[in-house]
């Protein structure tokens, strides 16, 4: 029991990860689901950031007093998916917008409607 | 010229000809020439190659490898020689017959016509030449295609409901069964070669052996056994140069001439008489032969009563086939020749009717015989022939069939043979009987006393299949002394 | 030069990119990324050359080695994908100018361009980088880059239809993020050959067990493999047509390509089948998606969509193929992947030429089709005769292969089925020849065929799949010997 609570970082990691995902199957505002992505993308880097992490552990730098580092690989790797994950959110709110601008709503059952009564 | 490019000149030459006479669609005179000229050419590069197949050799051409082991390739049998040999002779005067008949009846899109036309002997030739059962299925593909344009000639709807089940039958056969037989022979073979004494023998038991036979059979879709017949007498909507050359020769011939083939070549007469399964195929025909016989009675559209003939025809083959015995493939083989010239000439005869009275129903044709007594004459001739009375070319064909069915001491097989020559006379006979004995019904007196027949470039033709009938009869041997090699151990 | 040749197919258009939305003007931006585009496939068929002469490519990015640096390995599989990638994406912007002028808003050729050029260097990305993680980068600038290119058509359902496949594409990306690092924790490396050994190590643990799972289903989503396709028919419906001709031929084949390389060579078929019987799960999911799509497609009313859920029902054919864990049924697999591109590209260059004249691409429009556009009726018919697998066109061999395989397992229901969707697919395809050449046409309409620019690329597409239906050395051949490679592990 204590082991599976001390992974804490990690039942955190898959708490946010389920929130992110929830609110993309279950809202209906297309704005709301992007941002249930941002937050299951979140959840991953914090994953990512979390494995690397060293108890006790500094940023690696060369020197004296330092001696246990954490691993900064995953650290770098997330900038980069970090950089991924701003374009995601970038492209779909321009994509919401455009939405907006052609169907006059964002709402998802509206726009189902729409298609049905064209 | 080798007997190599001779092999790749005959399909090469009829598939340029379809090329020539789309591209000369604006000039019909011209257009019509080139046609001729292309098949009569055809016909030549085919009989060259004919005195190396008769002393024995197989001349081969191998094109390329598809599938490692599988190659596109061509090997001249008998059998092939025989069915090329008839469906290029037939072609130049199928040509013939079609200008006049598609100007006689004015007909739209000729030039697409033709050259579809063109297209679809190209494939029944490289069906005929085809040197393992690979290319054999892709020519016969090619030929189900090909005729498709051809069957839904007119456009209308009718055309296209006779088109969908012409392609429904052919292509779900052919995908759903013969591809499976082939891969299947492959599998257990590890070849598709046509050879000698078959390639089953040792490598598959009774029951697959079973099995093969009968996906073979039914993938065969352009063979008409009942119940996947259907297309064919849909396929009548076509104009009447297609239903004669191709319905009654070229295509359906390439559907037993499969059979026959695969019989041959990759059962083995042996390997197949010994697992029994042969003899429940041949009673399947002989089903075939008798219930289409009695459909062909009630039909009162002429060229539907001619369709329902040609599928009872097919299945003489088709039982000579499955009888797996020496007479019974050599009665097979013969019959693909006599057959042809025989119904070629009736359905040429239809067509004749149709553009000289337009008339189609028997009904109608009272007393056409004496507007139309050439045409008329030669409908006899074809009749007899089909039916089998000497001295017409039909009657020695029905001769091996009959004592190959013998050989099996299956004596109802026997019985099904002598009961369906009694219905070819009653389907066929009455027809020039009426024409010729009844008195013309008043409300098409019209047309006049004197003698109404087609254009020449109808007559022609049918009167040279007439003749060709006669013919047969007398110079049997030469074709004899050909198939004789395949049935020999 | 010949040894910084690997990078050129990344560097080139990922250059040209930034170039084409500096430019702006049509005249020099077409020209510009044609040239990136022939190019760029003229430097992966020299890979591909070389890779067969002389075996695998090795290229460590700025000259540091793996596992520290970013290796870009070529072998035979992604040698083959790339020739695959770069020569449709040539042959399509040889397309391009033409279709785009009447399909694209005129001021956004310049943006057009540059998204396609990145979609293409995130795809060759994808398959010719050696690093896991680097894995995930391109096919996010590839994904990206292809919402942009869905967008920006001129019908507004293509917005909706780009958000949905974002939000899917992403949710996909992000679960293979997820593998990538589950791995990257148990092995401590992220260079795929390293990798391949070191996973085995520790491949009873859990960690890389939930690794196997989120990827799958990652790559799953973004292949559209049945019933996790949704986002597919109105991505490709409502694209232009020559962006749905590029993404259907292309994209989908990478995807399967990262789930080949990752199961294959990283997990080990092993693994993947023996050990987990991960062929359980493909097998159910290839036939209900090659049977369920096929039938729907029977019913759309615009040949778009028909195409797409023909999409749906081929990629069922591809993993089926993969699922049956054989030489044969990896050859087959292998040989669809490829003749698939090569038939639904040429398909949709030929509903992108008959868009370009009717501006609809409903069937019900196209009534006559056959008399107003001989030629790309008959192209299309051509392409179609490939999906139904006709002799004599490419459809045919993968399908050849695909029975032969079933046959060879043993599997008798799967031939039965396989032969049952053939006939699904004449139906579908018989709906266009019906159409096209059994209505008459409209009173108003003339003949309009398509101008050369567009017939030359169709045809060049229709004339592969015909030749490679006869030489199959090039498509069966290689697909072979990559399956042979693959099942031994692919080291």
């Amino acid at each position: 029991m204590s082991d599976a609570l001390g992974l804490y970082n990690y039942w955190i990691a898959i708490f946010l990860m389920m929130v992110g995902f929830y609110n993309v199957i279950a809202s209906g505002n297309l704005v709301k689901k992007l941002i249930g992505l941002s937050i299951f993308q979140t959840s991953v880097f914090l994953l990512y950031i979390t494995m690397g992490k060293v108890k006790d552990g500094t940023a690696p730098i060369l020197g004296d007093g330092y001696d246990t580092f954490s691993n900064p690989l995953p650290h770098v790797l997330i900038l980069t998916a970090i950089v991924v994950g701003i374009a995601t959110t970038a492209v779909g709110l321009a994509l919401v917008i455009r939405i907006q601008e052609h169907f006059g709503t964002i709402e998802e059952d509206e726009l189902i409607a729409q298609e049905d009564s064209p | 010229m080798s007997a190599e490019m001779a092999i790749a000149v005959a399909i090469l030459l009829p598939a340029l000809g379809a090329l020539l006479v789309a591209l000369l669609g604006q000039s019909p005179n011209l257009r019509d020439c080139a046609m001729l000229s292309v098949a009569t050419a055809t016909f030549i590069v085919v009989c060259t190659l004919y005195p190396e197949v008769a002393s024995g050799g197989r001349p081969t051409l191998h094109l390329l490898e598809v599938l490692p082991g599988l190659d596109l390739a061509f090997q001249i049998e008998p059998l092939g020689m025989l069915f090329s040999l008839v469906a290029s002779g037939l072609w130049i005067l199928t040509s013939l017959y079609a200008i006049g008949y598609m100007r006689g009846h004015h007909e739209e899109n000729q030039t697409r016509f033709f050259a579809f036309f063109a297209v679809a002997i190209s494939a029944a030739l490289a069906a005929a030449f085809s040197g393992n059962m690979l290319t054999l299925f892709f020519s016969y593909e090619v030929l189900t295609l090909s005729t498709y344009p051809l069957v839904t000639h007119h456009r209308t709807p009718e055309a296209l409901r006779a088109g969908r089940i012409y392609m429904g039958i052919l292509l779900s056969t052919s995908i759903g069964l013969l591809l499976l037989g082939v891969l299947l022979t492959y599998h257990v073979a590890g070849t598709l070669s046509f050879i000698q004494g078959g390639i089953l023998a040792g490598h598959a038991t009774p029951l697959m052996t079973g099995i093969l036979l009968f996906l073979y059979a039914y993938g065969t879709g352009k063979a008409a056994l009942m119940p996947i017949h259907r297309w064919l007498p849909n396929a009548m909507v076509a104009p009447t140069p297609v239903s004669a050359l191709l319905h009654a020769v070229a295509v359906v011939k390439t559907g037993v001439f499969t059979i026959v083939k695969v019989v041959v070549y990759i059962f083995g007469i042996d390997h197949l008489s010994s697992t029994g399964f042969h003899i429940y195929l041949a009673y399947i025909a002989g089903g075939t032969i008798v219930l289409s016989s009695l459909v062909a009675m009630q039909q009162d559209n002429l060229k539907a009563r001619l369709a329902y003939s040609t599928i009872s025809q097919l299945s003489y083959i088709v039982l000579g086939a499955a009888l797996a015995n020496a007479h019974g493939i050599l009665g097979a083989g013969l019959h693909i020749a006599m057959h042809a010239f025989g119904k070629i000439t009736l359905f040429f005869c239809a067509g004749a009717i149709m553009v000289a009275l337009h008339k189609t129903e028997i009904s109608d044709m009272r007393g056409i015989g004496r507007q139309m007594p050439f045409t008329m004459a030669a409908f006899i001739i074809g009749s007899l022939s089909i039916i089998g009375v000497p001295p017409l070319g039909g009657s020695w064909s029905k001769w091996y069939l009959a004592l190959g069915a013998a050989d099996t001491s299956h004596l109802l097989l026997v019985g099904v043979l002598m009961l369906s020559s009694l219905l070819n006379i009653a389907y066929l006979l009455p027809i020039p009987a009426r024409a010729f004995f009844s008195k013309a019904t008043s409300d098409d007196g019209h047309h006049g006393e004197g003698i109404h027949e087609a254009p020449l470039f109808c007559l022609i033709p049918l009167c040279l299949t007439a003749l060709g009938c006669v013919l047969l009869f007398f110079f049997t041997d030469p074709i004899y002394q050909l198939l004789a090699p395949i049935v020999q151990p | 030069m010949s040894s910084h040749l690997p990078i050129v197919p990344i560097v080139l258009p990922m250059i040209a990119a930034p170039l084409c939305s500096l430019l702006r003007r049509p005249a020099l931006i077409w020209p510009l990324t044609t040239g990136v585009g022939w190019l760029v496939f003229a430097a992966c068929a020299a890979l591909l050359m070389q890779v067969v002469e002389s075996g695998p490519i090795v290229y460590t990015m700025a000259n540091w080695d793996a596992p520290i640096g970013i290796e870009y390995r070529i072998d035979l599989l992604n040698a083959y994908i790339l020739v695959l990638v770069s020569g449709i994406a040539a042959v399509v912007l040889l397309y391009a100018p033409q279709s785009a002028a009447s399909e694209l808003p005129q001021d956004r050729h310049h943006l057009f361009c540059a998204a396609f050029l990145l979609c293409l260097t995130g795809l060759l990305g994808i398959t010719i980088t050696g690093d896991a993680f680097n894995v995930y980068v391109f096919l996010e600038i590839s994904s990206l880059a292809s919402y942009a290119l869905i967008s920006v058509s001129r019908d507004p359902r293509a917005l909706k239809a780009a958000y949905k496949y974002l939000i899917m594409g992403t949710i996909g990306a992000t679960f293979i993020l997820i593998a990538v690092g589950l791995m990257y924790m148990m092995t401590g490396t992220l260079n795929m050959a390293d990798l391949a050994q070191r996973v085995k190590m520790v491949e009873d643990t859990r960690t890389i067990l939930m690794a196997f799972a989120f990827l799958s289903i990652g790559i799953m989503l973004k292949i559209a493999l049945f019933p996790m396709h949704a986002w597919l028919p109105n991505a490709y419906s409502y694209a232009p047509s020559l962006v749905t001709a590029f993404i259907a031929a292309t994209s989908t084949k990478v995807s399967l390509y990262v789930f080949l390389r990752f199961v294959f060579t990283i997990f080990g078929a092993e693994y993947a089948f023996d050990t987990l019987g991960f062929n359980d799960v493909l097998l159910p999911l290839a036939l209900l998606g090659i049977v369920v799509a096929s039938a729907v497609a029977i019913y759309q009313t615009d040949l778009k969509r028909l195409l797409a859920y023909s999409s749906v029902a081929q990629i069922g054919y591809i993993v089926l193929g993969i699922s049956m864990g054989t030489v044969t049924g990896l050859t087959a697999g292998l040989a669809h992947m490829f003749n698939h591109a090569l038939m639904k590209g040429a398909l949709f260059l030929a509903v992108g030429c008959i868009v370009l004249r009717l501006h609809s691409s409903r069937l019900e429009d196209m009534a006559g089709l056959g008399k107003r556009m001989p030629i790309t009726s008959f192209a299309f018919v051509l392409g179609g005769l490939g999906l139904i697998g006709v002799p004599l066109t490419a459809g045919f061999i993968s399908k050849w292969y695909l029975l032969l395989g079933t046959l060879e397992l043993g599997w008798w229901p799967v031939t039965v089925l396989l032969l049952i969707s053939s006939l699904l697919a004449v139906a579908y395809v018989w709906r266009f020849v019906e159409v096209a050449y059994f209505q008459p046409p409209p009173a108003e309409a003339s003949s309009d065929e398509a101008p050369l620019s567009m017939q030359i690329p169709l045809w060049m597409l229709l004339a592969t799949t015909l030749y490679f239906g006869l030489q199959t050395d090039v498509t069966a051949g290689l697909a072979q010997r990559a399956a042979l490679w693959l099942l031994g592990g692919g080291q």
